[in-house]
């Protein structure tokens, strides 16, 4: 029988420039902080707040209501919740579907994520497209501005902040069939389910390692490419991540890279990463694919992205491949005369449109013609 | 691709007459359309038969043609010009079924036109249910197993062979036209009949029914490089079995996981990529089985609908514009969101609200109808709301209704016993929404609800929680004992203070206003924006909502329609489509709002309806999408503080609004509201007749049967008998002795407790005329005189009428000019009046007078070819007098409008017409001269729909 959330309990949320909005409580009692960000998806909450991408990040989520559906076992990017707090217009505590196993409120206590809903959200996200992501705290159990600014402080930058290394597996395992006819190494930096699930699903056999493992753990797997993964935090900050990219181009292996991936190629070859404004994080972003001219709407999850300027002085080295429609952001990039490519954006989707999987297909058809040579 | 330069000029088909399953969203559509083509420099010609939109303006397309829908008309036109391609995916199911006959005839080829948007075998693949079935299987997406059948024999054998419960689908008819379910075997051959015979090609796909499971739309676009957005997913709320049309439907859906919607999504891009030679507006139904959550294709529509409408409205997205620059050759990713104006029109919205569609149906005028909800679609209109919350956007979606509902709440209550309402429940009807409120207060659980209509658990819940909130209010009973975080739930829920201060019993709405002005619970409003504020937008189109004020920060921004200094100008418009209130008031608001801005002020649009063209996001200068309610324009009207509010144009809806706003010193612009009243006060009207020495028909009011009586024999009979204020005649009958009238006042006062009874003496056999006119105070121009050609008895809606008139004398005509003249100015009419004649024995007198825009407006407009509607406007607004303009009128011949009704929904009804509107639309058609052959054949048989 769902149950009703203690939806009376009254919740605060401070931005760092000091706007407070009052809501009510959902989930955990109990006080959390971390850098605003907003997703505009409107299908897929629990695919999102399992992303590990979203690790450290206090997540509004547009869309008019969550938790309409419940949760389930299946639907989830990684084995816990990774977003850091919630903030709805309306979460629902009773839920419809024959396939969920609970209601998210549940979950969201079972996962000690404190939330806050009846927020004007709208209002919420105008400002943080206007002044850019910033720091924030929610609480359900202090009323006393004081006590919400000190724990405000003790919330760090974004930027500079090495987050992946926290998320990554620190065991190195193996997915997909072993008699599969390909082998692809993966570098963890918080990899979503659903990627593993697109290899295994085209015959590969990966083996997932740990963030900070070197071109040796990746090259004793004996692959014939090696994936990049996604991942939360500044890239720039990740100097040890860059230079297992570069080792890895060193290697000649064909690679792939997502997201954080995509950041760490454009890294590996000079050309600089920044903090975006607020991000781009929704199901309904469009790409332009440069080299095939057909477009895509694609699933994105990003607070840093590939500097435009700068690639354009990496131009004998470094090709654009994708670019998004909106405000012509890289979205994604080929290294001239290395099996080398990836993209800002998640072709795994999960949640979100099918539009990119080919890049899966993209990948092994290099590793096929790559082994051929 | 970009636009293909060998297209010049572009001919676009309409949809014809407005009937049930097929209405202004057409007109919105095509409307869009030319436009859109004619921004690329694209010479538009434009036909349709229906004088009352907006699509066969000049304002619109650059040559039109106001004839009849067939192959003939089509050929005359292509004749005429030279026209490079033909647009068929704008005018519904009439356009894509004309496309085909003039293709099978070869005139398309014959002229060298190309279809642009679609080609014929889309059309086929997509309208022919057993091709749709075959492609369907050979793609490998499942449907119901089905068998085509052409005759009654193969119908009975397939039906064996599949079982039942079955659906009996027609193919190529509109809006469900002749379908059924067959729940029993002795209901199957009545069913095959009744589609066979609807089909134009005899022809029904004998369908296994999946009664329970959910409904989806996808709204779609495609462009020719085989890029595909889903615009918009739309969930009914009714499960499968009710017509899309009569389902109360929310956007975005609510009870669907990204798993089930991606697999959708991924069925219905396969499906559109494969549908062969298509760019444009789409449409995709899907029926999801709620227990292994597999789905089944259902329908799909390569071509713009009353579902793209609605999605328009309900994303911001313009389908239809971006739709028909498809068509010409642009690709999607070529092409600029028109919202934002900065990215790309290559996405899929993203929604921050929840959009409420509910229908709007009109069986009190269809008496004897089978009012269960099915295949068949039968309502005549439909409302949109749009909220924060589902139980708002639900509730303000029953306050648009005009059906006296002031929320979910209280719209004549059944007072049925437990027992009695699941017994109703079982049996889908249009009250079934009210009828569930109430079942959930007297106790009845959840499952068992859930049981009987199949509707979605988490709808059911929402409906809940307004029933809990209720019985929280009812705790109160004054307006100062209303606990802030109450009264602030309350409106976040979407409850009106009428329906608070009915729910408390000791206050009033005024009550409730001034305490929550006091505590600060006041409306908020935001924008649609296709993308939920990720990119700020430029298109003014909000909607209200109530919202926890922020503090701390002075740039944020809760309230996004700012108010600028500019001078403004409200148009309050007619809600949703009925009888006797249709499509013909959006072309006058449509009208109304360009004549403001000509005159230099900001145009403010308020209405509910998604059909119409008034709200699209480019007509006003400011729209905003909320009820035609009380409540709701009071607030809008605090806000913008506007010069004045026009109520002449939306139809009695915004007429009734005067006298309220006149109270609040709110200025009525044009005629005042005092004038209008006396026009509309039958007591008053008649003394201002009688000091005008103008002769009226005799006429007495009553309260009860007896007066009734005594009046009756006063003004002697046949008498007319009918209700106060309400529209398109209702409950209007003519009786002629004691006993007959006896039983229609008890009707009556059923019906309409309390209300006023008119009673009017029938001038019998008289014949009917009417005038339209403009006055400024000054100065009367008449529009045009028309003559029905039934005698009286016939609802004005319902007669077919001739501009000018044809065969009263000379001396009535000028008795009638003269009539209006000074009625015009006695009533200090600025802007428009219509006023309706009986003419008998050579005398004229007068039987009303209606101080806005009449039904005949634009009809008059069209047949002289003079933008009435415009001068009218300015007039009102005092920019400019008659004398500033310049009228010339052009006909040659007469223009004869002719009624049209959709009793094929209807089949067991009496199609005997009288006193009480039931046309639901009307056609315009010239003739030369009166030896013209169908008006000869009208002339004959004008009495023979009579029912009395």
């Amino acid at each position: 029988m769902p149950q009703q959330a203690n939806i009376e309990r009254p919740a605060y949320l401070l931005l760092e420039d000091g706007t407070l909005f009052k809501g009510k409580s959902f989930g955990k009692i109990g006080t959390t902080g971390g850098e605003l960000c907003f997703n505009t998806g409107m299908t897929g909450y629990q695919e999102v707040f399992t992303d590990p991408s979203y690790s450290g990040q206090m997540l509004i989520m547009n869309t008019a209501y969550v938790g309409n559906y419940g949760v389930n076992d299946v639907d989830v990017e990684s084995g816990k919740v990774m977003i850091k707090g919630l903030i709805c217009k309306n979460i629902t505590a009773r839920y419809s579907r024959m396939m969920a196993t609970g209601s998210l409120s549940d979950y969201l206590i079972e996962n000690g994520i404190v939330a806050i809903q009846d927020v004007d959200t709208r209002a919420l996200v105008q400002h943080v497209r206007t002044k850019g992501a910033m720091n924030c705290v929610i609480s359900s159990e202090h009323e006393d501005i004081a006590q919400l600014q000190e724990a405000l402080k003790a919330i760090p930058k974004m930027e500079g902040l090495d987050l992946a290394s926290g998320v990554s597996t620190k065991e190195a395992y193996t997915f997909g069939s072993e008699d599969a006819p390909i082998r692809v190494s993966v570098l963890d930096f918080g990899i979503k389910r659903n990627m593993l699930q697109c290899f295994a699903d085209r015959g590969v056999y990966v083996k997932v390692f740990p963030a900070t493992s070197g071109i040796g753990d990746l090259l004793s797997f004996n692959p014939d490419g090696i994936f990049v993964s996604n991942g939360p935090g500044d890239p720039a900050s990740m100097g040890y991540a860059i230079k297992t990219v570069q080792d890895i181009l060193a290697s000649g292996k064909p690679m792939f890279g997502i997201c954080l991936g995509h950041q760490l190629l454009a890294l590996a070859n000079g050309i600089k990463t920044f903090k975006m404004h607020h991000g781009h994080r929704g199901l309904n972003h469009p790409v332009k694919n440069l080299i095939s001219g057909r477009s895509e709407i694609t699933t994105q999850n990003h607070g840093f992205g590939v500097d435009q300027e700068s690639i354009k002085e990496h131009a004998d080295t470094v090709e654009v491949s994708h670019v998004n429609l909106n405000d012509g952001s890289i979205e994604g990039i080929r290294i001239k005369n290395k099996p080398a490519f990836s993209v800002q954006y998640h072709p795994e989707s999960t949640p979100g449109p099918y539009d990119s999987r080919y890049l899966f297909d993209d990948f092994l058809n290099l590793i096929k013609k790559h082994k051929l040579n | 691709m970009p636009l293909d330069t060998s297209i010049k000029s572009v001919l676009i088909i309409g949809s014809g007459p407005i009937v049930i399953g097929q209405a202004c969203e057409f007109d919105y559509s095509g409307s869009q359309a030319a436009r859109s083509l004619r921004e690329e420099g694209i010479k538009v010609t434009l036909i349709n038969s229906n004088p009352a939109t907006i699509m066969t303006d000049p304002i619109v397309a650059d040559k039109v043609y106001l004839l009849p829908l067939t192959p003939e008309s089509i050929e005359q036109i292509l004749k005429e010009n030279d026209i490079d391609a033909v647009l068929p995916t704008m005018g519904g199911q009439t356009a894509l079924n004309l496309c085909k006959e003039v293709d099978e005839l070869g005139i398309w080829q014959q002229y060298n036109v190309r279809l642009i948007g679609v080609d014929i075998k889309a059309i086929d693949k997509a309208e022919d249910r057993d091709l749709f079935r075959e492609w369907m299987l050979e793609m490998g997406i499942p449907v119901a197993p089905a068998r085509v059948a052409n005759s009654m024999l193969e119908g009975k054998e397939f039906a064996q062979e599949i079982g039942i419960p079955l659906v009996i689908r027609p193919s190529f008819t509109l809006g469900g036209t002749g379908g059924g379910f067959v729940k029993s075997k002795d209901e199957l051959e009545a069913a095959l009949d009744a589609g066979l015979k609807a089909s134009p090609i005899h022809e029904v796909l004998v369908e296994k029914a999946v009664l329970g499971w959910k409904e989806f739309e996808l709204e779609l676009l495609r462009d020719a490089a085989d890029n595909v957005v889903i615009i918009c997913t739309v969930e009914n709320f009714d499960p499968m079995g009710i017509h899309t049309g009569d389902s109360i439907t929310v956007a975005p859906a609510m009870t669907l996981s990204d798993t089930a919607f991606q697999l959708m999504r991924n069925t219905a891009v396969d499906m559109m990529r494969n549908l062969g030679n298509f760019a444009g507006g789409c449409n995709v139904q899907f029926a999801l089985n709620p227990e292994t959550e597999e789905i089944i294709a259902i329908e799909i529509n390569p071509r713009v609908s009353r579902s793209s409408a609605l999605a328009s409205k309900a994303t911001g997205y313009p389908i239809a514009k971006v739709a028909a620059k498809l068509a010409v050759g642009y690709n999607l990713d070529e092409l600029k969101n028109q919202i934002t104006q900065t990215t790309s029109a290559y996405f899929e919205p993203a929604l921050d609200y929840v959009i409420v569609k509910m229908p709007r149906w009109n069986f009190d005028k269809f008496k004897g109808a089978d009012d269960t909800l099915g295949l068949q679609m039968k309502s005549v209109g439909e409302v949109m709301s749009i909220g924060r919350t589902f139980p708002e956007a639900l509730q303000k979606a029953c306050q648009s209704l005009e059906n006296n509902a002031i929320g979910l709440t209280s719209i004549s209550r059944s007072r049925m016993r437990p027992e009695e309402l699941k017994e109703y429940l079982k049996r889908p009807t249009w009250d079934r929404i009210f009828r569930l409120k109430e079942a959930l207060e007297v106790g009845i659980s959840i499952k068992t609800l859930r049981e009987l209509t199949q509707i979605d658990r988490w709808f059911l819940y929402q409906i809940q929680e307004i029933v809990q909130l209720e019985a929280k209010i009812k705790e109160y009973k004054q307006s100062h004992s209303l606990p802030k975080e109450v009264l602030f739930e309350a409106k976040k829920m979407g409850f009106s203070d009428e329906q608070i201060a009915e729910l408390m019993g000791d206050c009033t709405p005024e009550e409730i206003y001034t305490r929550r002005k006091e505590l600060g619970v006041t409306r908020v409003y935001k924008m649609v924006d296709t993308c939920s504020a990720e990119f700020e937008a430029k298109t003014p189109y909000f909607y209200s909502t109530f919202e926890e004020l922020q503090t701390g920060s002075d740039d944020i921004l809760q309230n996004e329609s700012k108010v600028t200094d500019k001078k403004k100008i409200i148009v309050l418009g007619s809600g949703p489509n009925r009888i006797g209130q249709g499509i013909e008031f959006d072309y006058c608001c449509t009208h109304g709002l360009l004549a403001i801005k000509e005159c230099g002020y900001e145009a403010i649009m308020i209405n509910c309806n998604p059909e119409t063209v008034s709200t699209d996001f480019d007509i006003a200068d400011k729209l905003y999408f909320e009820p035609v309610y009380w409540e709701h324009v009071w607030e809008i009207i605090e806000h913008e503080k506007p010069e004045g509010v026009i109520v002449q144009l939306g139809g009695q809806t915004a007429l009734k609004m005067a006298k309220r706003l006149h109270a609040k010193g709110i200025k009525i612009i044009g005629t005042s509201f005092d004038d209008m009243d006396i026009a509309e006060d039958r007591g008053r009207f008649s003394d201002l007749l009688k000091e005008l020495k103008i002769p009226y028909p005799k006429y007495g009011t009553a309260y009860t049967t007896d007066d009734a009586m005594e009046v009756a024999n006063q003004v002697g009979y046949p008498v007319l008998v009918r209700p106060s204020y309400v529209l398109g005649g209702q409950a209007m009958r003519i009786v002629i002795n004691d006993e007959e009238l006896e039983e229609s006042v008890v009707s009556l006062l059923k019906i309409l407790p309390g209300n006023t009874i008119l009673i009017d003496h029938f001038l019998d056999r008289c014949q009917e005329a009417e005038i339209d006119a403009i006055c400024d105070g000054e100065e009367v121009y008449i529009m045009g005189i028309m003559e029905h050609i039934e005698p009286a008895g016939i609802h004005s809606g319902d007669s077919h009428s001739v501009l000018p008139v044809f065969n009263l004398g000379k001396l009535e005509v000028e008795e009638m000019k003269d009539i209006t003249k000074k009625i015009a100015l006695k009533l200090n009419v600025k802007g428009l009046i219509n006023i309706q004649f009986a003419i008998k024995d050579g005398r004229v007198f007068v039987i009303e007078a209606n101080p806005r825009a009449s039904r005949t407006t634009p009809f008059i407009a069209k047949a002289y070819g003079v933008p009435f509607l415009n001068i009218a406007t300015k007039v009102m607004l005092g920019d400019k007098k008659l004398k500033d303009f310049t009228i010339e009128k052009h006909l040659e011949g007469y223009a004869i409008k002719e009624p049209v009704f959709s009793f094929s929904k209807f089949p067991n009804v009496n199609k005997e017409l009288g006193p009480e509107m039931k046309s639901t639309g009307e056609a315009i058609r010239f003739i030369k001269d009166l030896r013209d052959p169908y008006f000869r054949t009208l002339y004959k048989e004008r009495s023979m729909h009579l029912s009395k």
